[in-house]
Formats: structure tokens, sequence, C-alpha cells
């Protein structure tokens, strides 16, 4: 069975006054048909940058500058212009952060599902139209055909996010990215939305990435995880494996300080120092200046080997697993 | 394990350097200044630059008139760079103290509105309430009426004369800097350093002028700067109208006027040149301004 | 959404009530109505009317009942000049003036929208830049100036377009309109051009910036991420976002157009309002600037109210939430 998505060193540089920003910086992974690959890391990390790219959309002043994206074995930065849009939206889907501006609030929201479909197929606009109704029902919104004579800003955020799916889903892509969908929105409408994008990949085979800085999202719903760092990804497997015993420092770190799990009474664990900004990286590995364990040979790059079951970027695996789990 | 973060202290330039700088990175910006300043170096000289004093009586041959740009006068070897007008005036002369009184007119309305509108647009965003409402409101449906409108129902009222047109162009322009100045204004207000200052004691005077001002006025210089050339083109239209400034102290737009007559005929010259002042002095004043206006507004948001 | 457009006619009623007083009392208490509506060679008889009519012996407040009473029949007095009710002096040239006024806004959008269309999408590109440049031009072009150089080249020197006037006019619903007719148009068309210049740059602009900031806009990725075309990304999508603050802003110049106008039709010898104004200051024929300025007034509140009830029109978000409150 071959994969959906095959991304292999995969290279988006920006280009500003203070030098090359490495946004996406050799990144290689795989996601299978119906699998969901969450992509974890902080702010700036290069997640979102990654989603962009393989949907070919990065503007100036960056640009994918290496490397093979391969959608269901074809290379997408081979594809001409043209040929890359026919794949926008059709095998190829994404839903964005921020649900307030990802509706266009001056069209009704048919207007703007009937154009998802008819941009790809050569149907009526009563066939996209009933399309769209179909596909509302099955996001679980009520009474669709009053939704479909409606404009965005008459919806509430978890509604409005849902119409995106349902969009997303119009034209049965191979692959859906989803960039933080639920982050702007309440913690229960957070949980049903996880719920139903599963199962409705479940049953349709639509390989899912899921961007994100929520490990918990991840925990509950993803089957493999990469988890990035200033551009890179540090660390990539199963989810159970990496999440219950991470070797890379800063994953050990991210599970570590998350809230849940500390004892009560007890200072928050901390990642001591910042992110650094994409500008001014340490040469080697770009985590050394907060690692305990990082070493003179860190200012080398490590490159990415196989240990424990998982995809590495490390000098230095932790031995140890962090008791307890972060669910 | 500590990060070693360092960091090089760069030595601090002043804004004002940086604003140079900033400005005079565009060549359209540097050429409309450079344009600029020549223009209102020859208005200000103009008595000394001018080859003939086109208002001493004296001096004027009638026997020149409407001769071509080029030819030299009769009873002297002066040539006529830029034609004569139907009174034996040289164009080149004529235009240079045309400049000089639609300079003057244009600067001196746009200095008085500012001031006025200025004062009560600090007044009605500080004070708020009752008195704001009522000068926004003045300003409102001042606003509603295209300012031509306004300033030739006011000048056919009162008639011609340099006070007049003046005034005409104070009463069309007030609005606006009343308006825009109460925005910042109103913002500023809510600021801490507002806060501070009246609880200082300081009078509300002081706190308007001292305080206030001095955080609204970028918006202001910008707007005060298009202002200015629309000033110089209004006043030029209510003067080739016949409304604005007397015959003996003729602007750019009268000596336009003058030439209607003769286009016709073909004596382009006498309604062409004042033009072409006119357009370059409002080109330049336009492209000033633009490039103040996109080099002042983001070191705003940057503050 | 009924409630909504109640009120602004309401609003807009109160303002013209103020206007009128504010008209009235600058016309018969600053000013002295005796000399304003009673030509200097009126005889007694012709006095006597007109002091009945407008209660010019009566105290000021019933004056102001009559000035409104006068004024709703239609009746401002007499042109001195011509001697015929000045309100209909100005109604009779009023067609004119639009026909000019809707060709220069026509001229402003048809090609103002598209370059500055052109100069958003590729704003670094030497076509984007040199329209910014030319816009400037359009900006600082004296419009009076451009008229008569127009005049020069292409009547006076090139002979292809007439000097001025109106040309032959056809019938429209009983009102006669120059366009319908080839002379007319030709006629036309140098008036509506230079009328139209500064609008065609402030629409370049106008369009330009809003085109940079929608194409800014989230939902702008998104359509891109739906593989939509790019012809209709920007036809539909980046199109209706930049219209409705363009179109508030043309309707509000359609004021100033008016306006303008005024200097235009007295370059081009155009039998509109305008240059009847301009006439009637040069002799003082006062009826017909009192009149003149109180329909002005009118047509400018009803400016202003239709660009209110357009935008809520075009924008469903206000369109909606007025409707609810």
């Amino acid at each position: 069975m071959s994969a959906t998505l095959h991304v292999e060193n995969l290279q988006t540089h920006f280009l500003s006054r203070g030098g090359i920003a490495r946004a996406v910086d050799d990144v290689s992974f795989t996601v299978e048909p119906g699998q969901v690959m969450g992509l974890v890391g902080e702010s700036g990390s290069g997640k979102s940058m990654t989603g962009y790219s393989i949907m070919g959309l990065i503007d100036e002043p960056g640009k994918v500058v290496g490397g093979r994206i391969l959608l269901n074995g074809r290379d997408l930065r081979s594809l001409s212009a043209e040929e890359l849009r026919r794949i926008r939206g059709n095998r190829v889907a994404m839903i964005f952060q921020d649900p307030m501006m990802t509706l266009n609030p001056v069209l009704r929201i048919d207007t703007q599902m009937i154009e998802a479909v008819r941009a790809h197929q050569e149907v009526s606009k009563d066939t996209a139209l009933a399309m769209a109704r179909d596909a509302l029902v099955r996001v679980g919104i009520a009474a669709p055909d009053e939704r479909l004579n409606a404009y965005p800003h008459q919806f509430s955020g978890g509604m409005r996010q849902r119409v995106a799916i349902a969009i997303a889903l119009l034209n049965k892509p191979d692959l859906i990215i989803c960039d933080e969908p639920t982050t702007a929105l309440d913690v229960t409408i957070q949980g049903q939305i996880l719920f139903e994008m599963q199962k409705l990949c479940r049953e349709s085979g639509t390989a899912l990435i899921w961007i994100t800085h929520d490990l918990s999202v991840v925990a509950g719903l993803a089957d493999t995880v990469s988890v990035m760092y200033a551009g890179r990804i540090v660390e990539s497997g199963d989810v159970a494996r990496v999440l219950t015993q991470p070797r890379h420092p800063y994953t050990h770190g991210l599970i570590a300080s998350a809230p849940s799990r500390n004892p009560r009474g007890q200072a928050l664990r901390q990642i001591p120092g910042s992110t650094p900004s994409l500008l001014k990286l340490p040469t080697g590995c770009a985590f050394r200046d907060r690692c305990a364990h990082a070493t003179m040979e860190c200012a080398q790059t490590p490159e990415t080997r196989i240990v424990d079951g998982r995809a590495l970027r490390c000098f230095h695996p932790m031995a140890d697993a962090p008791a307890g789990s972060i669910a | 394990m500590m990060s070693k973060l360092t960091r090089k202290i760069t030595r601090a330039d002043t804004p004002f350097t940086r604003f140079l700088q900033g400005y005079f990175a565009s060549r359209i910006a540097t050429f409309g200044f450079v344009l600029l300043l020549l223009i209102l170096l020859a208005a200000l000289f103009a008595p000394l630059v001018s080859p003939q004093n086109p208002y001493d009586l004296e001096h004027l041959n009638v026997m020149d008139s409407r001769l071509e740009p080029g030819k030299t006068a009769m009873e002297s070897d002066l040539t006529y760079l830029l034609g004569t007008d139907d009174q034996g005036r040289d164009m080149l002369s004529a235009i240079l103290y045309g400049l000089r009184i639609s300079v003057m007119v244009g600067v001196t309305s746009t200095v008085i509105a500012l001031a006025i509108g200025l004062s009560l647009g600090l007044l009605a965003g500080y004070a708020g309430g009752r008195i704001e409402a009522l000068i926004m409101r003045v300003a409102d449906i001042q606003l509603a009426f295209p300012p031509i409108l306004v300033a030739l129902i006011l000048l056919a009222l009162t008639g011609r004369g340099v006070d007049k047109i003046i005034i005409a162009l104070v009463t069309v322009q007030w609005a606006y800097y009343a308006r825009t100045t109460r925005s910042t204004a109103l913002v500023e207000r809510k600021k801490e350093y507002i806060e501070a200052a009246r609880l200082l004691g300081l009078s509300p005077l002081r706190i308007m002028f001292r305080h206030l001002l001095p955080n609204c006025l970028p918006p202001l210089i910008v707007i005060a700067a298009l202002q200015v050339a629309s000033a110089i083109s209004l006043e030029a239209t209510l003067s080739f109208l016949g409304l604005g400034l007397p015959v003996t102290e003729p602007s750019l737009g009268l000596l336009i006027s003058n030439g209607f007559q003769y286009l016709m005929s073909g004596k382009y010259w006498i309604s062409f040149f004042p033009g072409v002042a006119l357009l370059a002095t409002v080109v330049a004043i336009n492209l000033v301004a633009d490039q103040l206006r996109d080099v002042l507004n983001p070191r705003l948001q940057g503050q | 959404m009924l409630v909504f457009i109640i009120r602004r006619c309401v609003q807009s009623l109160a303002v013209l009530l103020l206007m009128s007083l504010l008209v009235f009392v600058s016309v018969y208490a600053i000013g002295n109505p005796i000399d304003i509506l009673i030509s200097a060679d009126a005889d007694q008889i012709e006095r006597a009317r007109v002091v009945a009519a407008f209660g010019l012996d009566q105290p000021l407040w019933v004056q102001y009942f009559y000035f409104i009473k006068n004024a709703l029949a239609g009746d401002m007095g007499r042109s001195f000049v011509y001697a015929t009710p000045a309100l209909g002096l100005i109604l009779e040239r009023l067609p004119a003036t639009l026909e000019l006024a809707v060709a220069a806004i026509l001229i402003a959008i048809v090609v103002g929208l598209p370059l500055g269309l052109w100069a958003g999408l590729r704003p670094k590109g030497f076509a984007g830049k040199t329209i910014m440049t030319v816009s400037i031009f359009g900006f600082s072009l004296p419009t009076f100036w451009v008229g008569l150089m127009l005049i020069m080249v292409f009547a006076v020197e090139l002979g292809w377009l007439p000097t001025g006037g109106r040309g032959q006019t056809a019938l429209l619903l009983g009102v006669p309109f120059g366009f319908l007719t080839g002379d007319g148009l030709r006629h036309l068309l140098m008036p509506a051009l230079n009328l139209s210049l500064f609008n065609i740059a402030l629409i370049i602009r106008l369009t330009r910036a809003g085109t940079q900031e929608a194409l800014l806009q989230d939902y702008i990725k998104f359509a891109r991420a739906k593989g939509l075309r790019n012809n209709r990304i920007i036809g539909v999508h980046v199109l209706k976002n930049i219209l409705i603050p363009i179109v508030t802003v043309v309707a509000l110049q359609f004021g100033s157009i008016i306006a303008f106008s005024i200097v235009t039709e007295s370059i081009f010898a155009w039998p509109g309002v305008g240059k009847l104004l301009i006439d009637s200051i040069r002799v003082l024929d006062r009826p017909v600037i009192v009149a003149f300025l109180s329909l002005i007034v009118v047509i400018f509140i009803l400016i202003n109210l239709c660009v209110d009830l357009l935008y809520s029109l075009l924008d469903p978000r206000v369109r909606l939430s007025e409707a609810k409150g």
C-alpha cells in the first residue's frame, strides 16, 4: 500500500533583510491512507509553513527551495501552476486556524461551497448545492438549507469551522491538512470536532495531518506524531511510543512541562531559555543552547537516525522515560 | 547550563536621521523635494530673479503685447523667454510673482486653518461631552459639502480681496484638521501619561498643548502638506472664475484666466505656462506629502 | 431593515430643516431680503407682490413659514435677469449638469477601476508603479487648466472636437439629453473627461489600496487552498470586498463632481446649473443664487442619505445587523 503523502528533505526559506530564515529545514515524513499524523511544535517551529509548503501556498519573500512532496506518488513540486491548482482543494485540502476570516464575509455560504465543487468537477449548480447540503449534514450541522443561505458572520466560530471542514471534504480529498483548527474554539467544541474528524477520516480513508502545539490533542487523536523545533523534525514515530518514551530532550521537556502532569504544590517545569529566532540559530543542533545534555559534538547538525523504533535527530537520546502519561 | 545571550549594543541613531534616511530612499520623493525647494526659492526671491517687474507700469510696453516665447522686446534687449501677455508683461516674471502670491495664500490659509482646527480638535477630544458633540457636528456638516461650493458662496457674498479668500480657504479646511486631531486625541487621552499629567494638577490647557499635541502631530503634518497643495489649487480655480484675489495681485489662476480668450487664436503661452507652474507646484507638494505619509506612518506604529 | 431606512430618512429631514433655517437666516436676517428678492428696477406692483408673497412686512418667524411654504410650492423669487421664476430656471438647467456629472463618473469608474486593480495586483511591476505616479498627476492637475489645454489641442489645433456648447439633444421622457445624439456625444466628451480626471486618480488609489489589503486576508488564502481559478479569486472574492468602500466614496464624490462642474461648464460653455450660478454671481442675480443654494442643500442631503442606504445594502454585515436592531 503506497503512502498518501511522502515528504522528503523539504526546504522552505524566507529571505529578509536580516538573512535567510530556514522555516522548513530538511523535513521528511510519511503519512499512510486513513492515518492521522500530529505535527507538533511551538509557534515559529515551522509546522504551519510545512503545511503551506505542501499546498503550494508559500508567497514572497518565502520559497520552497528543495525536497520532494509526493502525493500518491506524484511530486507536487514538479507540477505547473495550473496542475497544482487542480490538485488543491481536490486531492489535498487545508483547514486554517482562525475561522473568523477564513470565509469571505461578503459571500453567502452556498456560493463559497458551490465554487469549491465547480472548480474541480463539471457539475451543475444544483448538483453542487446538493453536495454542499450533504457535506453540512455530515459535519453535524442541522437545518443545512438555512445555513446555506446565510453569511459567515451569522455563525459562531465552531459552526464556521465545521463549514470549513465540510468544504474540505466536498471533493473527497486523499489528504487534509488541518492547521490548528480548534485552537481558537471552546474546549467543548474542540473535543466534538476532534472526534468527528477522526470518525470521518476512518470512514473515508482520508489521511490527516493535524498541526498543533497541544500535545493532549495529539495523544487523543493521532496515530503518528512528528515534533518540530526551529524548522526541523527532531523526533517522529508512533504516538504512543514517542509520548510515553520520548528520546529527544526537547520532546521530553515538552511532555514534562505539561501542567496536568505536575504533582500539586510543585513548581511547574520549564524548558530553560526561549525559542531562538530563525535568523540567529546556533550552528549544529538548534536546541543545544537550551539542552542539559549538549556537548561539543552538538555543534554538528545531527542527522535523522532510527533509534528505538522512531526517527530521531539527536546525538544524546534520553534513556529514561518520564512517569505517567500526558493525556 | 546557561544559555549565553550576548547582544551587541549598536550606536543609537536619532529619529530624525532615520526619518531623513527613510524619506530620501525614494528617488521620486527626492525629485519632488528638490523641485519643491526650487519653486519655493523662486517664489520667495521673485523680485530678485525676475527679468522684469511685471506690475511696474513704467517698464511695460504695450507694443510688446502678445509676443511669442523667445522674442525680444522692442525698446530693450530683454528676451521674453515665455512670451508676453495682452499688456506686454513678461510671462516669466508674471509667473514668478504669481507663484509667490499663490504659495503665500496657500500656506497662510493652511497654517491658520491648522491652528484653528487643531485647537478645536484638541478641545473636542480632551473635553468630550457636549463640547465635543457640538464641535464635531459643525465639522461634519461643513465636511458634507464640497470645498469649492462653500468657498464660492462665501466669496460671492463677501467680494474680492486677499483677506477674503484666505478666510474662505480657512473655512473650507479647518474641519478636516479638527476631525483628525480629535480622533487622535481620543486615543491618546486614554493613555497613562495624560492621566499622570492630570494627577499632577496641570491645567487642561497645558495638558492639551504640551502633552497631547506633540503626539497628534505626525498625521497632521501629512494632511497639512496635502492641504497646502489643495488650497493652492482651489485658490487658482476661484481666481480663474473671477472670484478670488483682486486684479492688482494676480495669482497663477488669474493669469490663466487672462489667457483664456487668446486660446482660440493660437496664443497658447499666456495660459499654458502659468498652468505648468501651477501643476509643477502641486505635483511637487503631493510627491513630498506622499513620501512623508509613508515614512511617518509605520514609524508611528513602531512606537 | 425598514426601521433603519425610516430612521435615516427622519435624520435627513432634521438636517434639511436645520439647513433651511441656516439659509433663511443668512438671507433674511443677515442679508436684506428686500435687496435679495426684489430687483432694483422693479415697479410698485411687483414690489407689493413680492412683499405679500414672502411676508416681508411680518415678523421674522412668520417670514420663515412663508419661506418654507413658498419653497415647497416652487416659488423662490423671480430672476432679476430673466424675470422668470428662479427655481424654474435652475430646474431647466439641471438635466444638462446631471448628464455631465453622470458621464464623468462613468468614465472615472471604467478607467480607474481596472487600472487600480492592476496596480494592486502587481504593485512592484513597472505598470503598477507607473499607474501610481500618473495618479499623482490626476490629483495635481488643475481641472480648469486641463480643460483649457484640451480645448486648445483637440478643438483649436486638431479640430476634432467642438470648442464648447452642448450640441444636439434628443428627448428622453420629455427631457432633452445630449448623449442620445452623435453630435451631443462629441460635445459631451471633453467636458466629461475633464471633470473625471480627479476621480480617475482617486478611484485608482482606492482600488489599489483595497486590492492590496484584500489580498492579505485569510479568506483569499483559503480560496487558493480550495483550488479556485485566479480569475474567480480576483473577480469575485477580491472585487466584492473592495467594491463596498469604493462605491460609497464614488457616491459621495458625486456631490463634488456636481460642484466642480461649475468650473467645467464655464470653460466649455455647457448650459448647466454651474454656468448659471457663475453668471448669476457676476450680475448679482440674487434670487437665482438663493434658489441654487437651497437646491444644492437638498441634493447633498439626498446624496448622503442614498450613500448610507447603499452602504447598508451592499455590506451584508451591516444589512443583517441593522435588521436585528
